[in-house]
């Protein structure tokens, strides 16, 4: 009998430890997913902060130019770099055969011409002579040099040539090959080629988003706080209001996508594809987040700070204004970074009112046609070169890193100023 | 030039703060007692000064081109123009007006265009001195209310009530035009497809739709068998389906832990951390499970002799599970934190062990509250686009295998909707109509989720 309830009661501490297991694994897993997500996107993206370069000597030759004698600078911008550009990569191998100065050709990007042109225009005085000028290498060779790209692959299944890799490979040894930071990624728009693809465009288009989304949404969200929490009658409409405010937070973010589709775009008639019409749809999405934000601060101001003011005379607009909503300030602005982050990382409503359109200029208004970063991480994961894989892993980087600033941000204004009342 | 007059009217506005409370100020130095605080007589002249201008300033900037239209396309009218053809002739004189025009010009389209520039500088002319005269008559009027020494808080007050109040009907106007914006497609696409159809059935293939001349009416029969949801609603429900399957355990057993047994140093460290994986945009989930989940579980099944495609559901609802797992783990926790410490200790009397406390006490106590958080995680699951448009694939197959690709509502409407679109296409409005479907059954979701835990919580409290 004894010894029954002995083993009863050793499997039920069994039961307890086996339960407890079942918990820690599950924080386990959890934290598992977030350490190999992580991980996986900083293996696959840092080597997109270096670029390869090769460097090749560019003998400035007037006639190649078509230049006179002593060139003006006016004479020296409308010269064509064009047969200079490929005159110094046909030199890499004198006696390559025609195919083969193709494939020598695109050994590089397509910017060639303009770096050499750029190398000119700093130093007039080069014209005859030789220089070693830095050229950006092509993602497949790019690719190559960082280690990204298998090179024991048959030769039909590759992009790059043995060719190719033969006289890069003779330029590595003869130390021509250098990877440096690459800073064009973040000053260069976007690009079919990945050597040359950047996220200044899109990085604009987010930051002209999320402004307009500010402007628009935390001045309507606060406003509409202060009533709902402070002013609003006990009654149906206010009622209304709530139900209203609490499911629009809920409501799948691509449904606003075509709320801008179907009235910002379609009656409106607001210009497709800028941040404008984005930041809008963002603002009607985020609303609910402050609002709700808000109106937490707002309840957590104590009742004796507004019967103070009363007390002294205070309108009840003056008790709000002066001294309920200075208070919950701190609240509110870290709601509202906390919307505006969530803002920042979403993607589907604006493909839908067309800021996924392909873009390779620097819009310098909210008017001009823009991405934004999470969309170009969806562009460049759609596209299938290889040296798109790291470019997005990159932005991810980029992306992420400013959703943590603002959320430490938040953190920050919450518990530096936030009044603790106790 | 409308900025010019925006500025104005701003800079107008705040000045005549400044006269209203000099004015007020002046008042009072002769020993008369005012009835209010100066500044808000500055107030009150303010916005006599800057709201009567603002409000004719944006009804005009409203009505102005469509007045202007009207006015141009009246000498088209009677000559047998179609809508759209009178569209396209307003269009050309706007830009010829603008002189980007590089089509023919034709003699008409010349007289239109000087007829509109008129227009224009009329009306722009107009609309200045109209903005001028309501600003000094509704000065002057202030101005005169000042000086007779008038109660100026109350109205000052009652003003910016009813700019709080306006500002609090944001969110019922957005979900008006969320309601809108998919209503008229939504009706005008079950016009040409009967809901019959969309509902039941069980083929769809939208871009049999885009393969259609423009010119020619619509011809229903053609759609017949094209428009038919099943299979994308069975994708919706089968992807939300194992995303639930990872999210529910995963999620539910850490909120469990972290309620019941964790230490309040793990709890700190924990709790933040899972929540960052509610932190991630969609978009870098879904290039994570195209990228790195789908090819493995295809090596994977390589390897036991499945055929696995690459874009499988299975990627795709597994890492949407992974996103849905802080939202169930945390609201679980906040449920089952507050269960009354009473219950715990009446079970713990009766000699019952933690877990037994637990599963047996504590879980059905928190059951509503639990079943609301799921359902929440529901409509997260139902409604999350760029895991499936990245990770799933994007024709619509009925199956019920993991392994194979299938395609979801939200999937569907960006399908559809990416790039141009042509309003009045059986296509685009068949997006709407999904739009909707999502719509309705997201809400309904939540509406009654939100009413089960707000049950729960009267229930203890």
């Amino acid at each position: 009998m004894n010894k029954n309830k002995e083993k009863l009661l050793n499997s039920r501490y069994r039961a307890e430890k086996r339960f407890q297991f079942y918990g820690k694994s599950a924080i386990f897993l959890a934290l598992l997913f977030l350490t190999i997500f992580i991980f996986k996107i900083f293996s696959t993206g840092y080597t997109a902060f270096q670029k390869t370069w090769l460097i090749v000597p560019v003998t400035f030759d007037a006639e190649t130019m078509y230049l006179d004698e002593n060139p003006s600078k006016e004479d020296l911008k409308d010269a064509d770099y064009f047969d200079l550009a490929l005159q110094t990569m046909f030199d890499l191998d004198k006696s390559a055969s025609e195919k083969q100065q193709n494939d020598l050709k695109r050994m590089v990007s397509y910017f060639f011409e303009r770096e050499i042109k750029r190398e000119l225009l700093n130093d007039p005085s080069l014209i005859g002579k030789t220089k070693d000028v830095y050229l950006t290498a092509s993602d497949d060779l790019d690719q190559v040099f960082k280690g990204n790209y298998p090179r024991d692959l048959p030769e039909d299944q590759r992009r790059v040539t043995d060719y190719q890799l033969k006289i890069f490979d003779q330029l590595v040894e003869q130390g021509r090959v250098e990877s440096k930071f690459n800073l064009s990624f973040f000053t260069y728009p976007d690009s079919r080629e990945a050597e040359l693809a950047g996220i200044a465009s899109s990085f604009m288009g987010s930051i002209f988003s999320i402004l307009v989304c500010l402007v628009i949404a935390f001045p309507v969200a606060v406003l509409a706080a202060i009533y709902l929490e402070e002013f609003a009658p006990k009654n149906r409409f206010t009622d209304f209001i709530e139900v209203n405010i609490n499911n629009l937070a809920a409501v799948p973010s691509i449904v606003f996508g075509l709320l801008g589709l179907g009235i910002l775009l379609a009656v409106f008639q607001l210009p497709r594809s800028t941040p404008l019409v984005g930041g809008i749809t963002l603002s009607l999405m985020t609303l609910p987040t402050i609002i709700i934000a808000c109106r937490a601060s707002l309840k957590a101001v104590p009742p004796s700070i507004r019967e103070a003011a009363l007390a002294m005379g205070a309108s009840k607009m003056q008790t709000t204004m002066h001294h309920t909503v200075p208070l919950s300030m701190p609240g509110t602005l870290s709601g509202t970074i906390i919307g505006l982050a969530q803002a920042l990382g979403e993607t589907a409503p604006l493909i839908l009112i067309g800021m996924v359109a392909f873009v390779n200029t620097i819009p310098g208004s909210p008017l001009d046609p823009a991405a934004s970063l999470p969309v170009q991480i969806y562009i460049w994961a759609e596209s299938a070169e290889r040296g798109f894989v790291e470019k997005v892993s990159a932005c991810i980087m980029v992306l992420l890193g400013f959703l943590i600033i603002m959320n430490l941000f938040a953190q920050i204004i919450r518990h530096k100023f936030e009044k603790k009342w106790s | 030039m409308n900025l010019v007059i925006f500025i104005f009217i701003v800079l107008l506005g705040f000045t005549s703060y400044y006269f209203g409370r000099k004015k007020a100020y002046s008042i009072q130095a002769t020993n008369t007692r005012l009835t209010a605080l100066p500044q808000f007589y500055g107030y009150y002249l303010a916005i006599w000064c800057a709201i009567p201008a603002f409000i004719i300033y944006s009804l005009w900037a409203i009505f102005e081109p469509s007045i202007v239209k009207l006015i141009i396309l009246s000498d088209y009218s009677n000559q047998g123009y179609l809508d759209d053809e009178l569209n396209l002739i307003y269009e050309k004189t706007k830009s010829l007006s603008r002189g980007q025009f590089s089509g023919e010009i034709t003699p008409y389209l010349e007289t239109s265009a000087e007829k509109y520039l008129n227009l224009r500088s009329i009306a722009q002319n107009s609309k200045v001195v109209l903005i001028l005269t309501i600003i000094i008559a509704s000065i002057v009027y202030g101005y005169k209310r000042i000086s007779s020494n008038n109660r100026t808080r109350e109205p000052v007050e009652k003003f910016l009530n009813a700019v709080l109040f306006t500002a609090s009907l944001a969110a019922i106007l957005t979900t008006i035009g969320i309601v809108f914006s998919l209503i008229f497609q939504t009706i005008d696409f079950f016009k040409v497809i009967p809901l019959f159809d969309f509902i039941f059935g069980t083929h769809w293939y939208p871009a049999k739709a885009f393969v259609r001349d423009a010119s020619e009416p619509l011809d229903p029969s053609m759609y017949s068998d094209t428009f038919g949801a099943v299979p994308i609603f069975a994708g919706t429900f089968f992807i939300a389906l194992i995303a639930m399957c990872v999210a529910i355990p995963i999620g539910l057993m850490s909120g469990i832990y972290l309620a019941e047994y964790a230490s309040t140093k793990v709890r700190q460290y924990a709790k933040p951390l899972i929540e960052i994986l509610a932190g991630i945009p969609t978009v870098v989930y879904g290039f994570f499970a195209a990228l790195t989940v789908g090819p493995f579980l295809k090596d994977i099944g390589t390897a036991m002799g499945l055929e696995v495609s690459a874009e499988s559901a299975l990627a795709a609802g597994g890492v949407m599970g992974i996103m849905i797992i802080p939202f169930i783990s945390s609201l679980s926790d906040d449920v089952i934190t507050s269960v009354p410490q009473g219950l715990r200790d009446g079970s713990y009397a009766m000699g019952a062990t933690k877990s037994e406390t637990i599963k047996k006490v504590i879980f059905p106590a928190a059951l509503p509250g639990i079943v609301g958080s799921i359902l929440l995680g529901v409509s997260r699951a139902v409604g999350e686009t760029m895991i499936v448009v990245m990770a799933s694939g994007l024709a619509a197959n009925l199956t019920f295998n993991p392994l194979e690709s299938t395609s979801t509502i939200t999937a569907q409407i960006v399908v559809i909707l990416i790039g141009d679109q042509a309003f009045g296409d059986p296509k685009t409005q068949a997006a709407f109509a999904l739009g909707m479907t999502l719509f309705l059954v997201t809400l309904s979701l939540n509406i009654f989720a939100l009413r089960v835990v707000k049950k729960y919580r009267e229930k203890y409290e």
